[in-house]
């Protein structure tokens, strides 16, 4: 969708203004409110109050469909949906909906069970676990089980970051990266090969396996970067056959002699030496590991690069009028080809971290798990900011580590992870519904359409 | 893409001089025929190849030395090569190019038949174009729902999470009613819900279409798979157990040697699929509602001028084609096997691939969808006779294959110039 054709939700904006709003510091509070909020925070009748005071003002967006707002509602939708889903799905609570009529109360006590319940485990496993709490206080049980819930949670965050800012990054250069899968997939093949493989000394070993792992990413991003330059051909296509290749290229690997682990018949690697591991910071019994201080790192340095570097620059140039760009002088063929590789490098990076972590130490068909494909829903749900990203990716984190709580004690497929993860970001980027669902009185031109893809 | 095309680099100049894309595919070609014939020549065995017309080894075959075949159609794909390199008009192109692929194709079969372990020294066609058929079906499927969106303007990654509501909801309520009829219509529905999801986001909501796309496939197999460990698993009787269509005899046809045993033997899901392939041809390139289509994935503005209905259009023709791909899904659930979790496998990916391979077109896409299967079920008979050909190259071949079409090297494709723009009339 290109900018010129504003979203429902935007108010009537000037192009002047829009393109100053894409180009501009889109980092800036989305919230953040001036004076003349707009007509709906006019009192009625009167004469707009000059300065409202701040608690006024904060009433008056909470409200309405701001990022925040919309985005908390959208978490709400999902969570609803979820419920009914587990509704549906369990023979028993279903049973006491045949008589609803005659005793309500059985069918909502049981559906309340079960919703709250899963619900709550999922809590408990991202977040906190008021029963491990009070194991503590008592002595029954020592720190870590406390901690344990953030630890799983900050484990599944750490490489999600990575392919998170990898779509975001591509997104703001205008270019749709479906690869981080794929992206991801070669960072974990060169950072496992170089984990296993080469005999350096420890702290040594580990850089190479993470820069590896980077590599790897980098080549796998370059392709669809140098063909869209060279040859237009769409990224959105040769990042998803890419994806595929990848995969195969694993799977065939896996069982070359010298990869494969030699005590084994099925499809698994030789585990990367522990001096290529990244260190567990919590001590051994907790799985959270260096990879979330990397992660925090790259968004860092990906907000740096976005916002204050000429590279940025020009590369939300490119992503908001690549013509313009052009007339500007700048080389968009070149600033495509960089924003893939350095798209690549993330995913490449988020790969490294789930086979240098403790995720897993070999190389398994599965080992890359989903973080490509999720990177994209939390590029999305992160609004395409590195530190939304990063937030975004910990919520999704959380729901990963709860989801593995709420399948065990709850025996709640973690399947439904995925769809309430979908359904967020389905919402998400229908702000007009959600509006439309809740009444939300309507924004200042908040930035809430998240496309910036064309189509082939 | 024409629009995505980056004009600061030398795209495609129009003054190509001596290295005409026609040339390139030459040279490209007659190496690959000098390689095949060298070196598949090399390694071929003096066992005779044998293309048995049959299901095993028994009956009449078409025989030729290993060594011989392979070097022989080696060059004669170099010819090929050599012919486009210099001679050849441009009319005859794609005709020369397919007798050299073909021929490449055939040396490499030699030199794999010849080589394989002694007594397994046979291809057996009917199984081959029987497997083709049977893996490229989903594809078919797959790639005219996409070629129903994209015509008209709207961009179909979903096809993966059409095909696998199609099939799980097959499944579900095929075993629920114990009828296949009740299984197929909701298989059809099933399609039809993604895609009205799909719909009712991009047209109405203005989200960007692959995003759409992306997301409603992890929304897909998030709800099958979610249903499926909490129904299907736990009580596979009552919910997983699909009455399956038993294969319709057509009579006449059923006798032609190879492909009457091959093709006409079969479910009714192929015969549907290839009834498709040409009533959506017709009706694109012949009717009313497919001029009308086109025009609205071309130039919408223009369309509406003309008093075409262009989100109508749309919204009709995006659920037809959750129609079409759910019944492709239900062409697993309700002929082959049981419904499991993300079954589908990444087919709808490869749909689309052949949907862009084909050029949007649908019988590109039939054909397309049909090199696919074939290399899918070469990989599983090169598996079957110990190749040394690694199975995961051949499953790399479409994706390969795609790459190579839309950057250009193959013959340039183009997308429906207004597909993933959402129109808003004004």
């Amino acid at each position: 969708m290109s900018e010129q054709q504003s979203s429902p939700d935007k108010e009537p904006a000037s192009k002047a203004q829009a393109a100053q709003e894409s180009l501009g510091n889109t980092e800036r509070a989305e919230d953040a409110t001036t004076p003349q909020a707009g007509p709906a925070t006019a009192t009625p009748g009167g004469t707009p109050e000059p300065k409202p005071s701040l608690g006024r003002l904060f009433v008056a967006n909470l409200w309405a469909a701001n990022t925040v707002t919309v985005t908390v509602l959208s978490l709400v939708l999902a969570i609803v949906v979820g419920a009914i889903l587990m509704i549906i799905s369990d023979p028993e609570v279903l049973s006491t909906y045949s008589y609803i009529t005659a005793r309500p109360s059985d069918a909502l006590n049981s559906s309340w069970t079960l919703v709250s319940e899963a619900y709550a485990n999922l809590f408990k496993g991202s977040v906190f676990d008021p029963e491990a709490f009070s194991g503590w206080l008592n002595g029954t049980n020592g720190w870590q089980a406390v901690l344990a819930p953030i630890s799983e949670t900050l484990t599944y965050t750490a490489p999600l970051v990575f392919t998170g800012l990898s779509v975001a990054l591509a997104f703001r250069g205008g270019l749709f990266n479906i690869g981080g899968q794929g992206q991801a997939t070669l960072g974990v093949v060169l950072a496992a090969l170089a984990g296993f493989a080469l005999p350096l000394p420890p702290g040594l070993h580990l850089l190479v396996a993470v820069l590896a792992g980077a590599l790897g990413g980098a080549i796998w991003g370059f392709i669809p970067g140098i063909l869209k330059a060279r040859t237009g051909a769409h990224e959105v296509i040769i990042t998803i056959m890419l994806n595929y290749i990848g995969t195969y290229l694993l799977t065939w690997l896996i069982v070359q002699n010298g990869v494969q682990d030699p005590n084994r018949t099925d499809a698994i690697s030789k585990a990367v030496d522990p001096s290529a591991q990244l260190p567990r910071l919590l001590g051994d019994n907790l799985r959270v590991h260096a990879g979330i201080l990397l992660a925090v790192l790259a968004t860092w340095a990906v907000a740096w690069l976005l916002n204050r570097s000429t590279l940025g620059f020009e590369l939300r140039a490119v992503g908001a009028n690549p013509d313009a760009a052009r007339t500007a002088g700048i080389s968009v063929a070149r600033t495509f080809v960089l924003i893939m590789v350095f798209a690549g490098l993330l995913s490449g990076l988020g790969g490294a971290n789930m086979v240098l972590g403790s995720t897993a130490s070999a190389l398994t068909p599965l080992v890359v798990a989903q973080i490509g494909f999720d990177g994209i829903l939390v590029a999305l749900l992160g609004r395409l900011k590195p530190w939304g990203v990063a937030l975004a990716a910990l919520l999704f984190g959380a729901l990963q580590a709860g989801g593995n709580r709420m399948q065990s004690y709850s025996g709640i497929s973690l399947e439904l992870v995925t769809v309430l993860q979908a359904l967020i970001v389905i919402f998400i980027a229908a702000p007009a519904l959600v509006k439309a669902i809740f009444q939300l009185r309507a924004a200042r031109a908040a930035r809430l359409q998240t496309s910036l893809a064309k189509g082939w | 893409m024409s629009t995505m095309a980056v004009p600061d680099v030398a795209v495609a100049a129009v003054d190509e001089g001596f290295w005409t894309r026609n040339r390139k595919v030459g040279l490209v070609l007659l190496l690959l025929g000098l390689l095949s014939a060298v070196l598949f020549g090399a390694l071929a065995t003096d066992q005779q190849a044998r293309f048995t017309l049959s299901e095993d080894a028994a009956g009449t075959a078409l025989e030729i030395n290993g060594t011989f075949g392979a070097i022989l159609f080696g060059v004669i794909a170099l010819a090929a090569g050599a012919a486009l390199l210099t001679v050849v008009p441009k009319r005859w192109f794609l005709l020369v190019l397919g007798v050299g692929l073909v021929a490449f194709v055939l040396s490499f079969l030699c030199w794999q038949v010849s080589a394989a372990p002694a007594g397994q020294n046979f291809m057996p066609l009917v199984n081959i174009i029987r497997g083709t058929f049977i893996l490229a079906l989903p594809l078919i499927f797959g790639a005219l729902a996409g070629v129903l969106c994209e015509r008209s303007g709207v961009v179909n990654v979903a096809i993966e999470g059409q095909l696998l509501m199609g099939a799980f909801s097959g499944a579900l309520f095929g075993s629920i009613s114990g009828n296949v009829w009740v299984g197929l219509v909701a298989a059809a529905v099933g399609g039809a819900f993604i895609s009205l999801l799909l719909a009712v986001f991009s047209i109405r909501y203005l989200v960007d279409q692959t995003v759409m796309g992306i997301v409603l496939n992890l929304l897909a197999v998030g709800v099958t798979g979610f249903l499926y460990e909490r129904l299907m698993q736990t009580n596979a009787e009552r919910y997983n157990s699909a009455p399956r269509f038993s294969n319709w005899e057509i009579p006449l046809l059923k006798d032609i040697p190879v492909l009457g045993p091959a093709l006409f033997r079969s479910n009714i899901f192929l015969y549907l699929g290839l009834l498709l392939v040409l009533v959506i041809h017709i009706g694109l390139f012949r009717t009313r509602w497919g001029l009308r289509t086109r025009s609205v994935g071309e130039h919408p503005t223009a369309a509406d001028t003309l008093g075409v209905r262009v989100l109508r259009l749309r919204y009709r023709n995006v659920l037809l084609a959750g129609v079409v791909a759910g019944i492709g899904g239900a062409s697993y659930t309700l002929a082959l096997y049981s419904f499991t979790k993300n079954m589908i496998g990444g087919k709808g990916f490869i749909a689309l691939a052949a949907l862009i391979f084909g050029r949007w077109n649908p019988t590109g896409a039939l054909l397309a969808a049909l090199f696919f299967g074939f290399a899918d079920q070469l990989a599983t008979y090169l598996g079957a006779i110990n190749s040394v050909i690694p199975s995961q190259f051949l499953a790399m071949l479409p994706y390969l294959a795609t790459i190579l079409a839309v950057a250009g090297l193959v013959g340039r494709v183009r997308a429906p110039a207004a597909d993933g723009k959402p129109y808003v009339k004004g």
